[in-house]
């Protein structure tokens, strides 16, 4: 018997995948909810290996889903509830379109709901793989609590948005797991860890929502993805609060609203305008201290030293980072940003209130003596106190990256402010500018070094000085020389020094090096170029950098001098 | 006087009568009146009086006035009163019988009635004035038209006797009469106002004007008249009128916005006519109907109704609401319960998790280090890049605030966020490897060049001498003597060690191969001059030696075997004539198509020479000591660029256009094919160990070939930027090198192991770049000293350059 023929893309990569279109096709799904359901489920579309034979032949692009996937998709409860709504809008439109009120009012009382616990458990089998995808999830919640109810938008998704970001807040501020923070143009960028997982998120600038053009952003795609966002939320505040021993939903012992107050407020909204202020500690569960990270010792064997020795080193500045604010006492002033700030100064331990019109929640008034710090954003005050620094908000988030207190003195009301710079830049990787000021936070030589340019004329930069060593370096390796020279004008006779060209040795190295480069595989060589011509673009931006802050300081060092010419 | 009082009274009564309309119509409706009207039955008369009045004012305003006419002449002539009174009842006849009714039996107990109606609308007034006219009141009860015409003669007449007489007796009148002597009715005065006269009277007769006193008059009046300040003028007459007290009482209390009445009490208890209370009996004539004591149909259909939607859970209760709402809101539980233990189920397959996002650099704070703002050319390649966003440096342009408080919001907030959902749910996902690791570790790891010496490192001499391309050079095998061959037709020899030209030798044609004769007996060169192949004797060197070749190429040795006809046309030997053999040719070789290469055979008595053009006839091999030649293939293998013969063994190499094929010439097979896998060969050296053959090649490359391990390049060489044109090997030393277009002359190391365990070391020491360039050629031939690590290289600039270490 003749064995049937194989056809071609029935096996393979090209069984593998499916188009967008195809999988429509077989879920029967319109594209909009198709769109949800991917939303919702987390699927995305995959990379083939080889696009040309995952797509059947066809050239070009298209959207490749794994045919696993629709599979997981096909056995979907929730798909079912999505045809409900197709039936549920089917009515809705009929009664409205015939005017039967009663009836569209019972529909849309009975609206189908979509439930997706079980979804945040599939798509997050463990907390600890939820909190790593926590990222987009907060900073998508931080946006949308400041989002007015709009077409996509309802007023019940941004309001619980809000809740659960502040929530989510407080168990921060009680986990004490807040890392780093930056003042971008963007936003606030807060880094926490929880449960050893690093999580960003950014909250944008206090400022009333931005209407956007149509064609630039759907509403309705990031709804869907709050829709999901929110659930996993509540579910991750709800087990961060239980492993911390706080109540779930955030209650206050302390704070109860008085006789009077009780009969005139909803007993709801003031726990929620508390809840907002951040700054009362919630009620816990039981009185036991919630479990601590493990101990050091407790997983060292088996390490090498030097990399225990660092892990010590940050575990301890990380300690001294929770307390930083300890003791002291703040206070906002009304055009402070209010909720980063106290946010930030409740995570390290300090004490902070404000104005007592400018939100509920304050807890002392600014002619209290014993407050330390009066956090200002303006040229100058008429009254002030002498008892404390008035001090500018940079000096708040600076502190918290320099893992200690800075001195004030750069940062009182009215002064200019040294740079802002980003605490996510990692120090280790090669190839990269770092600014005078970063280099100056990493060693005390450098901060020296600094101190005595700023307060000395010549403030050439840092690179003048680092010439100035190598230049250093040099002379002693001339003294050196006349010594041995010296030496042999005692015993024999003059000999000429032959002395090499320091160039010419580094060129014939480079021109050895070029001829190796040329034996790179051929396997390798087209990587070998690109990562060539990517150190040699970053070795190029380092330079522009460099050359622009030369420029700079030569320009201010001119002015300066003028100055002083000016003042004589 | 008297008309004066009674324009007086109008004006009082015109006033009641105002207030009592406006108090009728906020206070009560005319329901109310209506049922006023039935309580009146019981209820005291005075109300009905008063109700009456109502009921005239909701007539038109002409009835009114008549009716105050009539009631003015009651006042004046007593007995007709009745009469106007009649006749206003006959008009809410037509309105309403119970006011009929009600009227009646106001007449019947007209006495007590009148009284207190004029105690409750005129102040103060005497008895007597009002009955007078109720003496006559029941005369006549029904009155004409006819009748009502004499009537109004007659009052007429009364009325001007009353102007005159009366006087005492209406000082105090009460009644609701007015003095009309004007006919012309309700109409504007002012259309009087050109006209001498203001109206007609009763007569027809003009009413004349009184006469207006000028300023002056009025002033005097003023002045002397202390009633001046309350004297108003009635615009129907014409006449000065002095309000009285009481008129200015009312005014102003009508100005105070009080109620006008001055007797009325406002704060009097109020009297609740509509009680909450059910009365024992209903106050209708008629008994309930029955259908108001049955359950409704109708209403036990909805009730059922709402029954069955509530069953149906269509509506719900307030509870049943809550719940709902409270249901609505998200409920969260314990979804984890251990901080790293994962349940069972069902999952994405392989799933790939999104990458996160980068974080933010210096540049992007409010307040960054000065270096990182854009200076004017960034901008403009930032704004030039506006149409492919993906190709700037940074996604957002750096700024910088002295404060915090004056950052604005970020306009692209909420777009960057939705773009990063779109990424999250539509950007097709792959795992791919990154590599972590330094791009030099990619580069093998050779051995130093210093530990690699001696190699040719500098230049030593530069031969010149040639006015064009040397395209071919070859040393002696005591290196002492450089041979060269040139496109300016000439043949030079050199001495190695002085860079001294020797010898030139004139050719025919342009050189384009020369190799000095591997035998050192033999003071001989191969020249290949245009289509001629010559043998020269450089006479150069040993004196013996050279006269020594002399002697053994003179004698041609006798063969008897026939040439073949093909040899014959392809090559012919010939001796060369006297003027030749001075310059030092000892044997020409005639070809018929151009020559490029001639090689020798490592012992000195063969060598091969190379057409390209020959097709199956390429590739020559000839004899010196038996002066024969012989075409070893009879097909053509294609272009043939090269050929050579192996150093030890019987074999010959040939390279056409892109492989190379190694025969055996003993066996007269093919033995190997090697591919080389580039498009164009150019030339070929030889390992002297044999098993390795060097290939360079137009397309840049050079290629190793170990023979023993396969057929295929054991290493391709990339050293090179353009076309390589010469490869050479040292004979003693693991060196080789090679030249090109791009004027570089590259020295390596290939060391070759005995052990053929062992593959070959190739290791390139040193680029020498001192050729110029002509043409876009650079360097031609390369050579190595036989003996030395020196190396030659020829070039198209003409010159000839020796490198030595």
């Amino acid at each position: 018997m003749v064995s049937k023929r194989k056809k071609k893309y029935s096996t393979g990569e090209a069984a593998q995948f499916m188009t967008r279109k195809a999988a429509l096709k077989k879920l029967q799904l319109s594209l909009n909810d198709f769109r949800r359901l991917c939303i919702l489920k987390g699927i995305y579309p995959r990379e083939p290996r080889n696009r040309k034979r995952a797509q059947k032949g066809n050239t070009g692009i298209k959207t490749l889903y794994h045919v696993k996937d629709i599979q997981f998709l096909l056995h979907e409860p929730i798909i079912w509830k999505l045809r409900d709504y197709k039936i549920f809008n089917k009515k809705v439109g009929r009664a409205r379109a015939v005017r039967d009120f009663e009836k569209l009012h019972k529909y849309l009382n009975n609206h189908p709901t979509l439930k997706l616990d079980h979804i945040v458990k599939e798509r997050y089998p463990t907390f600890i793989d939820a909190l790593r995808d926590l990222d987009d999830c907060l900073t998508l919640c931080f946006l949308f609590s400041t989002f007015p109810s709009m077409a996509h938008v309802p007023r019940d998704q941004s309001a619980l948005c809000r809740r659960l970001s502040l929530e989510f807040l407080h168990a921060v501020i009680d986990a004490k797991a807040l890392r780093k923070v930056f003042i971008s143009i963007k936003g606030y960028y807060f880094q926490a860890e929880i449960k050893g997982q690093t999580i960003t998120w950014i909250v944008p600038h206090h400022f009333s929502f931005t209407p956007q053009s149509k064609a630039d952003v759907d509403f309705k795609i990031m709804s869907t993805f709050v829709e999901f966002y929110t659930v996993m939320l509540g579910f991750i505040n709800f087990r961060i609060y239980h492993s911390l021993n706080l109540i779930y939903p955030p209650r206050f012992s302390s704070v109860t609203p008085g006789e009077s107050e009780k009969l005139l407020v909803d007993e709801d909204v003031f726990v929620a305008e508390r809840v907002a202020a951040l700054n009362v500690s919630l009620s816990k569960s039981s009185n036991e201290a919630p479990e601590e990270d493990l101990d050091m010792d407790a997983f060292d064997a088996g390490d090498d030293a030097e990399k225990i020795e660092e892990a010590k080193k940050e575990a301890e500045q990380i300690k001294k980072l929770k307390t930083i604010f300890k003791g002291l006492k703040f206070f906002l002033n009304r055009e402070v940003p209010r909720e980063p700030l106290v946010f930030i100064i409740r995570c390290f331990g300090g004490e902070v209130s404000w104005d007592k019109t400018l939100f509920v929640g304050s807890t002392f008034d600014e002619n209290d003596e014993s407050i330390t710090h009066q956090i200002v954003d303006r040229p100058s005050m008429d009254k002030q106190f002498i008892s404390r620094y008035y001090v500018q908000p940079q000096w708040v988030f600076d502190s918290v990256n320099a893992r200690d207190l800075l001195p004030v003195n750069k940062y009182f009301m009215g002064e200019v402010l040294p740079p802002h710079l980003s605490p996510f830049i990692d120090k280790d990787r090669d190839q990269q500018y770092i600014p005078p000021e970063a280099r100056a936070l990493y060693d005390e030589n450098e901060l020296e070094q600094q101190h005595k340019m700023d307060e000395g004329e010549n403030s050439g930069g840092d690179d003048n000085a680092k010439e100035e060593e190598s230049g250093k370096e040099d002379e002693e390796e001339m003294e050196a020389d006349t010594a041995t020279k010296k030496k042999s004008k005692l015993s024999v006779s003059t000999g000429e020094v032959y002395k090499e060209v320091p160039w010419e040795k580094n060129r014939q190295e480079r021109q050895e090096f070029r001829l190796r480069e040329k034996m790179v595989k051929k396997k390798h060589r087209k990587l070998y170029k690109s990562m060539m011509e990517g150190k040699k673009g970053r070795a190029k931006e380092i330079w522009l950098l460099r050359k622009k802050r030369r420029l700079h300081d030569e320009e201010a060092a001119k002015e300066k001098k003028q100055k002083k010419v000016g003042k004589n | 006087m008297g008309n004066k009082q009674k324009t007086e009274k109008n004006l009082k009564r015109r006033i009641v009568k105002e207030t009592a309309k406006l108090e009728s119509e906020s206070d009560q409706s005319d329901e109310e009146d209506f049922l006023n009207v039935v309580n009146n039955e019981e209820a005291d008369s005075s109300d009905g009086d008063e109700e009456i009045e109502d009921s005239e004012d909701e007539n038109n305003e002409f009835t009114e006035e008549e009716s105050e006419a009539d009631s003015d002449v009651l006042s004046a002539g007593g007995g007709e009163e009745e009469d106007a009174d009649e006749e206003s009842e006959d008009i809410d006849d037509s309105e309403d019988e119970e006011i009929d009714e009600e009227s009646e039996k106001d007449e019947s107990a007209s006495d007590q009635e009148d009284e207190s109606s004029g105690e409750e609308e005129l102040q103060n007034e005497s008895d007597k004035v009002k009955t007078k006219p109720k003496k006559g009141s029941a005369i006549e009860k029904t009155s004409d038209s006819s009748v009502e015409k004499t009537l109004n003669k007659s009052k007429t007449t009364i009325d001007s006797a009353s102007i005159a007489n009366v006087f005492h007796e209406y000082d105090h009148d009460t009644s609701d009469e007015e003095d009309i002597r004007n006919t012309v009715g309700n109409v504007p005065m002012n259309w009087y106002d050109e006209y001498k006269h203001l109206g007609y009277d009763w007569d027809g007769n003009q009413i004349i004007k009184p006469e207006t006193g000028d300023q002056l008059d009025a002033f005097l009046k003023k002045m002397e008249d202390p009633d001046f300040w309350r004297t108003v003028k009635d615009p129907q007459t014409g006449q000065n009128v002095v309000l009285s007290d009481q008129d200015i009482e009312l005014i102003k209390r009508i100005k105070a916005q009080k109620i006008p009445d001055v007797t009325f009490d406002e704060y009097a208890p109020w009297i609740e006519w509509f009680t909450s209370e059910v009365e024992q009996m209903p106050l209708r004539k008629f008994p309930e109907h029955k259908r108001s004591f049955l359950p409704s149909r109708h209403e036990a259909k909805q009730v059922s109704k709402l029954v069955h939607a509530l069953k149906m859970g269509w509506i719900k209760t307030r509870a049943e609401q809550a719940a709902l709402r409270a249901k609505k809101e998200p409920e969260f539980y314990m979804l984890w319960q251990t901080d790293d233990g994962a349940e069972d189920m069902r999952r994405i397959h392989k799933h790939i998790s999104a990458p996160k996002r980068l974080l933010p650099g210096h540049a992007e704070s409010y307040n960054p280090p000065p270096e990182y703002l854009f200076d004017a050319k960034e901008i403009k390649q930032w704004n030039k890049l506006k149409n492919a966003p993906w190709k700037r440096k940074l996604h957002f342009v750096p700024q910088k605030f002295d404060s915090l408080r004056k950052v604005p919001a970020y306009p692209r907030f909420i777009k960057e966020r939705f773009l990063r959902c779109l990424d999250l749910y539509l950007c097709p996902r792959a795992i791919k490897m990154k590599l972590n690791i330094e791009p030099e570790s990619l580069v093998p790891k050779l051995p130093s060049p210093k530990d690699l010496q001696p190699f040719p490192n500098v230049l030593a001499i530069e031969y010149k001498g040639h006015t064009d391309m040397v395209r071919s050079i070859s040393t002696d095998k005591s290196g002492q003597f450089l041979l060269s061959g040139s496109d300016d037709c000439t043949v030079k020899v050199w001495e190695v060690n002085t860079g001294r030209c020797v010898k030139t030798i004139v050719t025919d044609s342009v050189v384009r191969s020369v190799e000095w004769c591997p035998n050192a007996a033999l003071s001989l060169v191969l020249v290949a001059s245009g289509q001629e192949v010559m043998l020269i004797n450089p006479n150069v060197g040993d004196f013996v030696v050279s006269s020594k070749t002399d002697s053994v190429l003179r004698e041609v040795p006798k063969s008897d075997a026939a040439v073949p006809e093909r040899v014959r046309t392809t090559v012919q030997w010939a001796e060369p004539d006297e003027a030749r053999y001075d310059r030092g040719v000892r044997i020409s070789l005639q070809h018929f198509k151009e020559v490029t290469q001639v090689t020798w055979h490592g012992k000195g008595d063969y060598f091969a020479s190379v057409m390209p053009d020959g097709q199956n006839r390429s590739v020559i091999i000839s004899q010196i000591s038996r002066r024969r030649s012989q075409l070893p293939f009879t097909k053509s293998k294609g272009l043939v660029q090269c050929v050579l013969f192996h150093p030890t063994k019987p074999c010959l190499f040939v390279a056409t256009q892109r492989h190379v094929r190694i025969y055996d010439l003993v066996k007269q097979t093919l033995l190997k094919k090697l591919l080389t896998n580039s498009k164009w060969i150019s030339t070929m050296a030889v390992h002297p160990g044999g098993d390795n053959l060097l290939v360079g090649t137009y397309d840049r490359k050079m290629l190793w070939f170990d023979l023993d391990l396969s057929t295929k390049p054991y290493q391709t060489l990339r050293l090179h930027g353009t076309a390589v044109r010469g490869v050479a090997f040292h004979r003693r030393y693991p060196l080789f090198a090679s030249g090109s277009d791009d004027r570089s002359l590259i020295v390596s190391h290939g060391m070759v192991y005995n052990d053929l365990l062992q593959n070959p070391l190739i290791v390139p020491l040193k680029r020498l770049q001192d050729h110029d360039d002509f043409n876009d050629f650079g360097i031609f031939g390369v050579h190595f000293h036989p003996l030395q690590p020196w190396l030659f290289s020829s070039g198209a600039d003409g010159t000839i350059k020796l490198y030595s270490n």
